[in-house]
């Protein structure tokens, strides 16, 4: 909301000593935030002149210019009565009073102080100005010619035209729709400094007898509908200056003098008004619901097709109006109006807001409209209306006024007295918080502990007793809270699935990886840069109705797309070596998920009803992702550096899942978007939770990725879920260890991790098994590998004799054999 | 003999000459050991006599050589020392070094805050039920303030799901779930449908408080957030309410944070950029619960009264850091998360 100052202090009588500055700081207090204080900058000797010759002068550049004589007043002009100025518009005659600015004015338009120069072979001192440099609205191609005798030589022209105005743009909350006028910024305002505040809309409606037939068939989008005629209004009178100034101040533009005087009477009591040519309705106005399908041709020109949902004014031809939106083109004011119907209509919130939104058409009407008018004025709104239409264009207010409908009362608010000083914890007597309220418009009736308020007709959001404390604590002062810190009960820490998951990414860091946090949005687009077979689960998304983009319509199944996109952005920026992880929750649609449940807001929800929330909402299981490119050891002068392989990312899951201290077991799998021939399932009792592995050729190709890419993603919820509570027990023999090496030949199909498995179970006595060394070549057959385990054998209650590490060897070969393992010769 | 031994292990100088010395003259063969082997021979009163003789050479002889020996050994080690040795300006950077993103450590350390204060933190999902993000918290399908917060929606409509505008739907969850007291701290993911360029981002993060008790008030709330402001910034800080609209708190306020770097005094809050000559800079919205979410969310309003309030994480970061685009927190580059490390 823009207020001009000027404006205000008409309203309240504000001392002049109150800066805008500290005006705006003090309202801010009251819920009136600053946005800014707009002025035009302009200071120095701005003036109005006469202009008492002109001689036209021709140039060589083809150009004329005027050598003017100006009178600028006895302070400012020469010894001989006038200062000469050098001006190149010609839309002034002798005699016409123009704007001057004299040397040491400053126009920011222009952005340089005005001084005495030497052009055209004359002292040009001064300027006279056009609208565009004084930064006024207006026809820029010319200077500006004031009305004769409207101001005289010399007269400050700065206060003239408005241009040291200061006008304060103010934030108005959604529960102060009040604000949006001058009369509730002006009663913050007088409540704000303690001051008499006399009311703009204090207006006495005169008028008797039926007013222009109105009928009301949809009560519930309006309860109040005035409506009263002004004739014989002369279209030609143009807006003053003092009223075209504020509309223009107040962010609107000005129109015309009828349009005008409907936008300033909404401006300045809030309340929207529409004007119909009177000469143009025919029959009597109905106030009704739209047809569907229904089409009225709007003043700005387009025809729109209206719904059931939509409220319309209508007269004998149908639909002359979208109520609280927009007028009709067909029976707008013009500049031939010289009868008007002024209608000023109490339209209900939500239908105005529902219709603005459907219609795409916001307006200064449907803002104030959707946060609430104050049902009070739709009577008296017309009658400014109808006073200024008489007293600026010469009308004649006609007697009938039509009201169809009334206000309904603001119902009371009850509160104990006490309730405002134990919400806030700022100590109140009663006395304050009475005259708070009352000085806030409310009728107060205390009652030894019990106070009832009833709101005044234009303070919609005072419906409960804490919205009487906030107005209490408005007045009190909000920098009167006192700062107590509550004890809160011993608490309980973080949870374990929250200590764990700091505990993962301070791994995940200590083994090299930098954390990154991408968006969750993807799209098909990514599933198949992926490769995500047609049919793949993980390209079910929970889609959104209004993505940002289209290419990423809904939300992510896999952390990887985030983080693959994070890769090659980090490799075009030339970055080799990158090593990125990412933790957050994925969204996997449920098949056959109901809708989620609305209830009523007066109770809580059942146990049941808050159940169906969970059924209906997607599973969100936090994942852990990581991508590796590059050297994972750094080639330097101490030597040649190691890529970062297949057999890294799955190191890391193991490490993950050592440190939660949870088994899993790695398995061989075909699972895109990995290499078919090095992707690991990862297995949590009998359950794939993820992968790990390399990343397929093809896949590194769609997103531009060099060669080998490592690559994991695991659902962080199920390693966390299966973390115990306590971590394993030390359990260790003092007994001297036996080593035993074993050289096995397998099948290239065999997993080392099921030979290692076999080992580690074959006899109580093998503390560990390690795989030191793998071969396939010529000392092997085709199709064979050989693997070499080293056994580290040891007793809890002995040292081992010659016979036990035989049989603990023997046992452990034919473990072996049964995956068809043979001793290697 | 013993002469003749002392000079040898005089002119022995490495580890090898000293071990030949050692052969040569206390060794089975050396004359030292064959005069104690005739010894045996002489006549009682002269066995005496010789037997302390030679028992002397073999100690003096002895001690020379540990002597030398412990020499020549400091003096090889020295040399050794010495070939050994590197330039330790040398680089070892062959292991990648992690980081762990702002956010979460910045996230972590609010919630140690709160923790320390016996609250805990509480958690929720982020494609939320529409009535948990909207109604429960006292915007209703028709309130102003839901066109205002520019809101995700899950496809269908009708199926009443959003991405959550802000976590104030897991305070909804907390109440409904469990009995005053409740002290929690929700940080966290959230979603508006703003554009990403260098100041908005269609995902964020932030965290909000709430609190309920017996006999809360505002002066609670501001105790708690001057105590946040104190633990974040250090000594001396402290916040101020202006009124502001918030539909799930009543009455609401906007928080301003006395300016960290110049701490609004007067010979430094006219030139600082931080605060842009103000003094204190917006650090979020609060509140006193409104009872109408009590009673949605299953709380008894005539027992119970709370407080609530919100910070944004990523805003707090980048006015921290004077990072001047958003965007560098969310396009992944290791640039940017490298210098913070694993903690903040
Ligand atoms: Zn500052």
């Amino acid at each position: 909301m823009k207020v001009p100052v000027t404006w205000l202090r008409e309203l309240v009588q504000l001392p002049d000593d109150v800066t805008t500055e500290q005006l705006a700081a003090r309202l801010t207090q009251f819920d009136l935030k600053l946005e800014e204080i707009i002025s035009s900058g302009i200071s120095g000797p701005l003036v109005v002149g006469r202009v008492l010759s002109i001689v036209k002068e021709p140039q060589k550049n083809g150009k004329t210019i005027n050598w003017c004589r100006v009178d600028v007043g006895p302070e400012h002009n020469d010894a001989d009565g006038a200062r000469g100025i050098v001006c190149g518009a010609h839309n002034f005659v002798e005699g016409d009073l123009v704007v001057v600015s004299l040397p040491g004015t400053v126009l920011p338009a222009l952005g340089f102080e005005i001084t005495a120069r030497k052009t055209y072979g004359h002292v040009s001192d001064g300027m006279i100005c056009s609208s565009a440099e004084l930064g006024l609205a207006g026809d820029a191609s010319g200077i500006i010619v004031l009305d004769a005798d409207s101001a005289a030589p010399g007269d400050d022209a700065i206060a003239l035209l408005g241009l040291g105005d200061e006008i304060l743009d103010l934030e108005v909350n959604p529960d102060r729709a009040y604000a949006l006028s001058l009369r509730g910024v002006g009663r913050d305002t007088a409540l704000a400094y303690g001051l008499e505040f006399a009311d703009p809309a204090d207006i006495e409606v005169t008028g008797a007898g039926e007013g222009y037939p109105v009928t009301v068939l949809d009560p519930d989008a309006c309860p109040v509908f005035a409506a009263r005629a002004v004739t014989g209004f002369d279209p030609s009178r143009p807006t003053p200056a003092w009223m075209a100034q504020r509309i223009e101040q107040a962010g609107m533009r000005s129109i015309s003098l009828a349009v005008d005087i409907t936008n300033y009477v909404m401006l300045e009591i809030g309340h929207p008004i529409h004007g119909f040519d009177l000469s143009s309705l025919q029959g009597p106005i109905v106030v009704r619901r739209a047809n569907e399908g229904e089409k009225l041709a709007t003043l700005d020109g387009v025809v729109r097709t209206l719904s059931t949902d939509d409220t319309v004014v209508t007269d004998d031809r149908g639909p002359i109006s979208l109520a609280g939106v927009m007028g009709g083109a067909e029976t707008e004011l013009s500049s031939t109006t010289t009868d008007i119907l002024i209608e000023a209509a109490h339209w209900k919130a939500p239908m105005i807001a529902r219709t603005a939104r459907r219609h795409n058409l916001p307006s200064e009407a449907s803002k104030r409209y959707e946060r609430g008018v104050d049902p009070e004025l739709p009577a008296r709104a017309t009658q400014r209306v109808a006073n200024l239409l008489a007293e600026l264009g010469g009308g004649t207010i006609e007697d009938g006024l039509t009201v169809v409908g009334s206000a309904t009362p603001r119902p009371s608010v009850g509160m104990t007295i006490g309730l405002p000083s134990r919400v806030t914890g700022v100590d109140i007597d009663a006395a304050d918080v009475v005259e708070a309220l009352e000085r806030n418009g409310c009728d107060v009736a205390l009652d030894h502990e019990s106070l009832t308020a009833t709101p005044p007709s234009w303070r919609f959001d005072l419906n409960d007793p804490n919205d009487l404390v906030e107005e209490v604590l408005r007045v009190v002062g909000y920098d009167q809270v006192p700062s107590i810190l509550p004890t809160a009960p011993a608490g309980r820490g973080l949870t374990v699935a929250q200590k764990l998951r700091r505990r993962v990414g301070t791994v995940l860091a200590g083994d090299g990886l930098v954390e990154v946090k991408t968006f969750p949005f993807a799209g098909q687009a990514d599933f198949d840069r992926l490769g995500l077979p047609a049919d793949d689960v993980r390209r079910r998304q929970v889609l959104l109705e209004n993505p940002l983009s289209a290419e990423e319509p809904g939300m992510t199944t896999m952390l990887l797309t985030g983080l693959l996109k994070s890769l090659a952005l980090n490799i075009g920026r030339g970055h080799a070596d990158v090593h990125i992880t990412e933790t957050g929750r994925v969204f996997l649609p449920r098949p056959d998920a109901a809708e989620a449940p609305i209830y009523g807001v007066d109770r809580r929800p059942t146990d049941d009803e808050i159940a169906a929330f969970a059924a209906a909402l997607p599973d969100q299981p936090h994942h852990v992702g990581l991508v590796m490119s590059g050297e994972r050891v750094r080639t330097g002068w101490a030597g040649p550096g190691r890529q970062a392989t297949w057999g890294d990312a799955i190191a890391i899951v193991q490490h993950l899942a050592e440190e939660l201290h949870v088994e899993i077991e790695v398995q061989p799998a075909q699972v895109m978007p990995w290499h078919p021939g090095r992707c690991a399932a990862i297995v949590l009792n009998g359950a794939t939770i993820g992968h790990a592995g390399e990343l397929h050729p093809r896949v590194l190709k769609a997103y531009g990725l060099p060669a080998r890419v490592a690559a994991a993603e695991v659902d962080l919820d199920a390693l966390i879920d299966a973390s115990p509570e306590i971590g394993p027990r030390p359990d260790f023999s003092s007994f001297p260890v036996a080593k035993e090496d074993l050289a096995l030949i397998v099948d290239d199909s065999v997993a080392a991790a099921s030979v290692h498995q076999a080992l580690a179970a074959a006899s109580p006595l093998i503390e560990s098994v390690r795989l030191f060394d793998v071969y396939s070549g010529d000392q092997v057959p085709d199709g064979k590998k050989s693997l070499a385990f080293a056994l580290r054998l040891r007793a809890p209650d002995r040292t081992l004799t010659d016979a036990d590490i035989k049989s603990a060897r023997e046992a452990a070969v034919s473990a072996a054999g049964s995956l068809g393992a043979t001793l290697r010769a | 003999m013993r002469d003749e031994a002392l000079t040898a292990i005089a002119g022995a100088d490495t580890l090898d000459a000293l071990k030949q010395v050692r052969i040569d003259h206390v060794g089975d063969r050396s004359p030292l050991a064959l005069a104690n082997r005739e010894i045996g021979a002489l006549p009682p009163q002269a066995r005496k006599d010789a037997g302390q003789r030679v028992g002397q050479a073999r100690g003096a002889i002895n001690q020379a050589l540990a002597a030398k020996t412990a020499e020549v050994e400091a003096a090889e080690e020295e040399r050794a020392l010495v070939t050994e040795s590197v330039d330790v300006t040398l680089p070892w950077d062959v292991q990648p070094v992690g980081a762990r993103h702002p956010i979460t450590t910045l996230s972590e350390h609010i919630a140690d805050i709160f923790v320390a204060m016996g609250w805990e933190i509480a958690e929720g999902p982020e494609v939320e039920a529409e009535w948990l993000n909207f109604d429960a918290l006292n915007l209703g399908p028709d309130h102003p303030a839901r066109t205002m917060q520019d809101t995700f929606w899950v496809t269908p409509e009708r199926a009443a799901m959003v991405l959550r505008t802000h976590t104030s739907p897991v305070q909804a969850r907390t109440m409904l779930t469990r009995q005053p007291p409740i002290y929690i701290a929700c940080p966290g993911r959230v979603f508006r449908t703003d554009e990403l360029d260098a100041t908005h981002s269609p995902v964020f993060h932030q965290v909000e408080g709430l609190a309920i008790d017996e006999g809360l008030s505002m002066g609670h709330l501001k105790g708690t957030l001057d105590h946040f402001a104190r633990a974040i910034y250090g000594d001396g800080m402290t916040t101020r309410f202006r009124p502001s609209y918030f539909p799930f708190t009543e009455p609401s306020a906007e928080m301003d944070l006395l300016c960290y770097v110049c701490h609004n005094e007067p010979d430094a809050v006219a030139d600082c950029r931080t605060c842009k000559g103000e003094g204190w800079v917006e650090w979020g919205g609060c509140g006193v619960v409104n009872p109408r979410v009590l009673i949605a969310c299953g709380v008894d309003p005539e027992r119970y009264s709370g407080f609530a309030f919100g910070i944004g994480i990523d805003r707090t970061i980048t006015s921290r850091y004077d990072i001047a685009d958003l965007r560098d927190l969310f396009d992944g580059d290791i640039r940017f998360t490298q210098p913070f490390g694993v903690e903040l």
